[in-house]
């Protein structure tokens, strides 16, 4: 493996790689870059109920961004486990606090706060905004999207009202 | 550009065309998923410390992802428009445009998903890679986010947007 792949990528190549998928994702099939819309097509494809948002053709207009999902997991096992010398080291303890991400904490309030809580407003979030990071901030943004502007100073409002006013008094000192 | 109605728009990564989809297109987006979760993954923009840091204003790293990945995507739309290309099966390419409505949607939705983008210290896409990298108790953030997505089904129409 090439040694670039060990270090941690600095900002100006980790930014211009994750913008690349807005132009591939385009010329491949005229999609675009967006992973929140999944969270809508696998309860569309689950559990439907009689909900008007979730009836529609979700293997039709969704399936390319499922499989795109599905890599993303396949990637993340892929770049934590493949064993490389002198590599970076990337584990649970660089990429989450064990004192709030492993299932025992899921038994404590700051646990469960930062996993179910937290997990139950980035679906309630993204539908409604309709995006996320990649969707909005840098889809919509760089197709100079108003509506995603919006979006996006809602995120920076929403995230620093969570770090100042909120996470202080749940998670304390990890 | 086209504009598409509310009712059709289908939100983060909806697509410009319905048809469907040949195995070898299915298998570039595999392809393409895979180098993103890479990409994420060793970027650690995963990270929940890296996370903290961006709304913290510790580190200029995530504002840098951020901002270059922008700058990179607009200028390939630009190149993308100024020189009329088709995507691979021949369509046309577009971005549609999502519909202004109220605006409030976009505030109030994009608020609500800051504040758990803040506490889960990850959106969507790195929830996901966080399973595939080993934190299996992301299956419930996981759960639970589907969990919103469904209450969001359930109360839209009582919803302003």
């Amino acid at each position: 493996m090439a040694s670039w792949f060990n270090a941690e990528w600095p900002w100006y190549v980790a930014g211009p790689m994750i913008g690349l998928f807005v132009p591939a994702l385009l010329l491949v099939g005229n999609k675009v870059f967006g992973i929140s819309g999944n969270l809508r097509h696998l309860c569309s494809a689950i559990l439907p109920g009689k909900l008007e948002f979730f009836r529609y053709d979700w293997k039709r207009k969704g399936l390319w961004n499922l499989v795109f999902l599905a890599g993303v997991l396949i990637g993340g096992y892929l770049a934590a486990h493949l064993d490389v010398p002198h590599a970076i080291n990337i584990s649970h303890a660089t990429v989450a606090p064990r004192e709030l991400f492993t299932w025992h904490a899921l038994l404590t309030l700051r646990g469960f706060i930062s996993i179910v809580v937290g997990g139950f407003l980035v679906g309630f979030g993204t539908q409604y905004a309709g995006g996320c990071t990649s969707g909005h901030a840098i889809s919509g943004l760089a197709n100079f999207d108003l509506p995603s502007l919006i979006a996006v100073f809602g995120f920076f409002a929403g995230g620093l009202a969570a770090t100042y006013l909120i996470l202080p008094f749940v998670i304390g000192r990890l | 550009m086209t504009e598409t109605p509310l009712s059709d728009f289908d939100g983060c990564g909806s697509s410009g065309s319905d048809q469907h989809i040949r195995p070898t297109l299915l298998a570039i987006y595999l392809v393409l998923g895979i180098a993103f979760g890479v990409v994420l993954t060793r970027s650690e923009v995963l990270s929940w410390f890296r996370i903290q840091e961006m709304f913290h204003f510790q580190s200029f790293r995530m504002y840098g992802i951020i901002g270059s990945a922008i700058v990179t995507a607009a200028a390939s739309i630009a190149i993308i428009k100024a020189m009329g290309l088709n995507s691979l099966d021949g369509e046309p390419i577009t971005i549609p445009r999502r519909p202004f409505g109220s605006g409030i949607r976009y505030a109030l939705g994009g608020t609500i998903f800051g504040l758990g983008w803040a506490m889960t210290g990850a959106c969507p896409g790195p929830l996901f890679a966080l399973i595939g990298n080993g934190i299996s108790v992301m299956i419930v953030a996981v759960l639970s986010a589907l969990a919103g997505t469904w209450a969001y089904g359930w109360l839209s129409p009582r919803l302003p947007h």
